[in-house]
């Protein structure tokens, strides 16, 4: 299976001319560190949002901390704007099982309460565990449970995809 | 390999945390970068990260302390911690039994951690020796022995300020002889590999020896104070005036205490630390805590963010040590 070759810049410019139909320029763009950002950093470019890009890390927000701790390095969140009542662009590499999601979302609203959040990434692949399902996708893959979809950057973006050992 | 020190679990993670002693430069720098990210989270409109909810912390201090157990009391709050407060009286109760009876009653209470502070040297050693396995255990600062959270505190403090710990030189000054928190000062500058630690006091709060840990003696505040970049004071504490180690507090002020006149000695940029509560007049001169130079108010700021990470570091993997200890 090698569905990793598809042109990665043109799913972008698909995903910034959707994103920009939903919500206009004035969106709140966030990119959960470290791929999720990489991707923003790219759609924030493509779509010109107004507003700087913010970027969150949920490692405080993990429901699996009591087993794993924190990362070594773990890289503070920072969202340079008021949440409250604006409209948000929630950016991730993968969506896989829907726990990052439902992390993030907990974090954003402990800065405040958005308008409304939508839901951008890159690759979305099967394994939900939670409700949770994205507003604009760059493509869909099919991979086995052992499987794993893994984003390099941040220049150039690469997907690759692995077995888990 | 871990050793045999107890602070570590087999994979050579913070379990506990005891002293300084033993525990690397990375592990030290990860400290301090993680307290930089729950630093962020005091600016927030909700001050709180969910990383501890469920888990209950007990701060029990055999000794009286107010700013380090509010700072660890709102460092567990905003980790979503629950946390109870049980000031216990050392003076009735005995080391040994009793102590271990007040751990088997909170253990059966599903703790999962404790802070302790005690007026003996080894408590939370001891303490943490006899736990049950998926308890942490943190020194709130034990006898004269070690307050490594304060140490901690004050490294992120001068991290905040001055960029490259290898090119600094570091002054401690008053009453070494009784104070863990310059022992514990001492442990971390080092290991963090400043260029030269001093220490600076009369010859009577000088530890013999204190050499040994690669520190340079002054007894003379205008000699040691010269080209320094961090200046930390230490609490003169005034219950030890009455013994024979002392004249006077006036004439200890005019030799030890600092002054805007001594302060000019060290470099220009030159920041003052104390660890508080401070005696105005006796070590430190009002004019120069309140100046510029002085970032003792910060320390009190910082003292939360390094306790949320170092309370978030040593909880990491308690699921796994609660199970068969066959974490990853």
């Amino acid at each position: 299976m090698n569905e990793t070759n598809f042109d990665i810049n043109k799913c972008l410019q698909a995903m910034a001319a959707e994103l920009v139909k939903i919500t206009g320029q004035d969106a709140l763009m966030i990119g959960i560190h470290t791929g999720g950002y990489w991707v923003a950093q790219k759609l924030h470019e493509l779509m010109q949002l107004k507003k700087p890009l913010g970027q969150l890390n949920i490692t405080f927000y993990r429901d699996d901390f009591s087993q794993i701790g924190l990362h070594p390095r773990v890289k503070p969140s920072n969202l340079p704007f008021d949440v409250n009542n604006r409209e948000i662009i929630l950016v991730d590499d993968v969506l896989h099982t829907g726990r990052t999601i439902r992390a993030a979302l907990n974090e954003i609203f402990d800065y405040g309460r958005p308008k409304r959040v939508v839901l951008a990434v890159l690759v979305d692949r099967d394994g939900r565990e939670l409700p949770v399902a994205a507003d604009v996708t760059g493509k869909r893959l099919s991979l086995k449970p052992d499987e794993h979809v893994k984003l390099s950057g941040p220049e150039p973006l690469a997907l690759e995809i692995k077995k888990a050992e | 390999m871990t050793g045999n020190n107890i602070q570590l679990d087999e994979h050579g993670r913070l379990k506990h945390f005891l002293t300084i002693e033993g525990l690397d430069r990375s592990l030290l720098l990860n400290i301090l970068d993680n307290a930089e990210s729950f630093s962020g989270v005091g600016d927030r409109a909700i001050k709180k990260v969910p990383i501890l909810r469920g888990k209950t912390v007990a701060n029990l201090f055999f000794e009286p302390s107010t700013r380090t157990r509010t700072t660890f009391e709102l460092a567990a709050k905003r980790l979503s911690a629950d946390i109870l407060n049980l000031n216990i009286s050392s003076s009735a109760t005995k080391k040994g039994e009793s102590l271990l009876d007040t751990l088997r009653t909170l253990e059966a209470m599903h703790c999962d951690m404790f802070v302790v502070r005690h007026a003996n040297s080894g408590a939370a050693h001891f303490i943490a020796k006899h736990v049950a396995p998926h308890i942490s255990v943190i020194n709130g600062g034990d006898g004269r022995h070690a307050h490594p959270t304060q140490a901690m505190l004050d490294m992120f403090t001068i991290r905040r300020h001055k960029q490259d710990f290898r090119e600094l030189r570091v002054a401690i000054i008053g009453d070494i002889l009784h104070s863990r928190v310059a022992r514990s000062e001492i442990h971390a500058l080092s290991t963090l590999g400043v260029s030269e630690i001093r220490v600076i006091g009369p010859r009577t709060l000088i530890p013999r020896h204190v050499e040994t840990l690669g520190v340079h003696v002054y007894h003379n505040m205008s000699e040691g104070l010269k080209e320094v970049d961090v200046i930390m004071m230490l609490r003169l504490q005034q219950e030890r005036m009455r013994s024979a180690l002392l004249p006077s507090a006036s004439e200890y002020f005019q030799l030890y205490g600092l002054t805007e006149e001594k302060l000019a000695l060290a470099k220009t940029d030159a920041i003052v630390m104390h660890p508080g509560p401070i005696n105005r007049g006796i070590e430190i001169d009002s004019k120069v805590a309140d100046s510029s130079q002085s970032v003792i108010l910060q320390q009190v700021s910082h003292g939360i963010a390094v306790r949320m990470a170092v309370m978030a570091l040593t909880m990491g993997h308690s699921d796994a040590r609660a199970g068969d200890g066959d974490a990853d």
